[in-house]
């Protein structure tokens, strides 16, 4: 129970942001938190963490947080990589040949989702592909 | 005559009652069969641990672990309804379980950090029994969001006590 003492404000500021199916629990020196929360809770969350645990460098958490359960398909997206072209490859998998590109800040369509890592998108210019969802904000 | 037909009507009350005397002894089939059912309808609930089922002349005694009182009622009140079943001993023992955390099977997740650390070169990652170990360097800047991108992997732990922070 020591993480949980450890991460109260983190846990707590979870709970009173209404994190989707919550999950708390301990195991082995570890604390596993999940569940499913807007980008900006999620942000929240992290910045939190990182107060508490200063660069992340203790293990004992795992936090996912996923921002991205409730995007349906047909919705738009954001590409919002650092600086670079966000690559759209053949398959769910930096292996896959990239066979197309969206540019910083283009605005692309959800067509499937993979998995939570690799989301199906298309260009309005009508590449189509697999691309990174780190990459993609919905709108 | 009238005595006849009432002679014939005690005959026939005690057949019957013999006949169902009979059918309550012969407990073997039916009782085989109840616990068939019995189990039938114990599959349906996902929490029961080891549950053992015995019937016996109707009395349907389960045993095993459950991991809270609510399914253990849950089980009574779903035994109880069974046909055949005449009455329930609930020996069902109460054993909050550990929920085990579901951790990715080292190939995805070996993959997958492959992926999540592409974008950041001077990181070397590598996976061992769930456990991902970052080494090399990274910008503090890109640190939350490599650390987001692996957590969201399912790993059992992300060690980056040996990866320096500039």
């Amino acid at each position: 129970m020591a993480l949980q003492e450890k991460y109260k404000e983190l846990i707590d500021t979870a709970i009173a942001q209404g994190v989707n199916d919550l999950n708390v629990r301990e195991q082995e020196g570890v604390l596993y938190i999940d569940g499913d929360a807007s980008g900006s809770i999620k942000q929240q969350l992290w910045d939190t963490y990182e107060r508490l645990d200063p660069n992340y460098s203790s293990g004992d958490l795992v936090m996912n947080i996923n921002s991205i359960a409730g995007v349906t398909e047909g919705s738009k997206l954001k590409v919002t990589t650092n600086s670079s072209n966000l690559n759209i490859r053949s398959g769910p998998s930096t292996d896959a040949d990239i066979v197309g590109k969206a540019a910083r800040h283009e605005v692309v369509t959800l067509v499937s989702k993979a998995n939570d890592q690799w989301w199906e998108i298309k260009t309005d210019n009508g590449a189509a592909g697999y691309s990174y969802t780190q990459y993609l904000t919905p709108l | 005559m009238k005595n006849l037909t009432m002679k014939t009507t005690a005959l026939l009350v005690a057949l019957v009652i013999m006949g169902t005397t009979f059918t309550s002894c012969k407990s073997g089939p039916k009782d085989d069969a109840v616990k068939a059912a019995v189990e039938t309808a114990l599959l349906s609930n996902p929490h029961i641990v080891e549950a053992a089922v015995t019937v016996e002349k109707g009395v349907a005694t389960i045993s095993g672990q459950v991991p809270d009182d609510a399914t253990k009622a849950d089980i009574d009140k779903t035994v109880a309804g069974v046909a055949g079943v005449k009455s329930v001993v609930n020996n069902l023992t109460v054993v909050p379980e550990t929920p085990t955390v579901p951790v990715a099977a080292t190939d995805v997740l070996t993959n997958a950090v492959k992926d999540a650390t592409k974008d950041f070169p001077t990181v070397t990652a590598t996976v061992n029994d769930g456990v991902v170990t970052l080494k090399g360097e990274i910008q503090k800047a890109n640190l939350q969001k490599l650390m987001m991108a692996l957590n969201a992997l399912k790993p059992k732990k992300v060690d980056n006590s040996q990866l320096v922070i500039k």
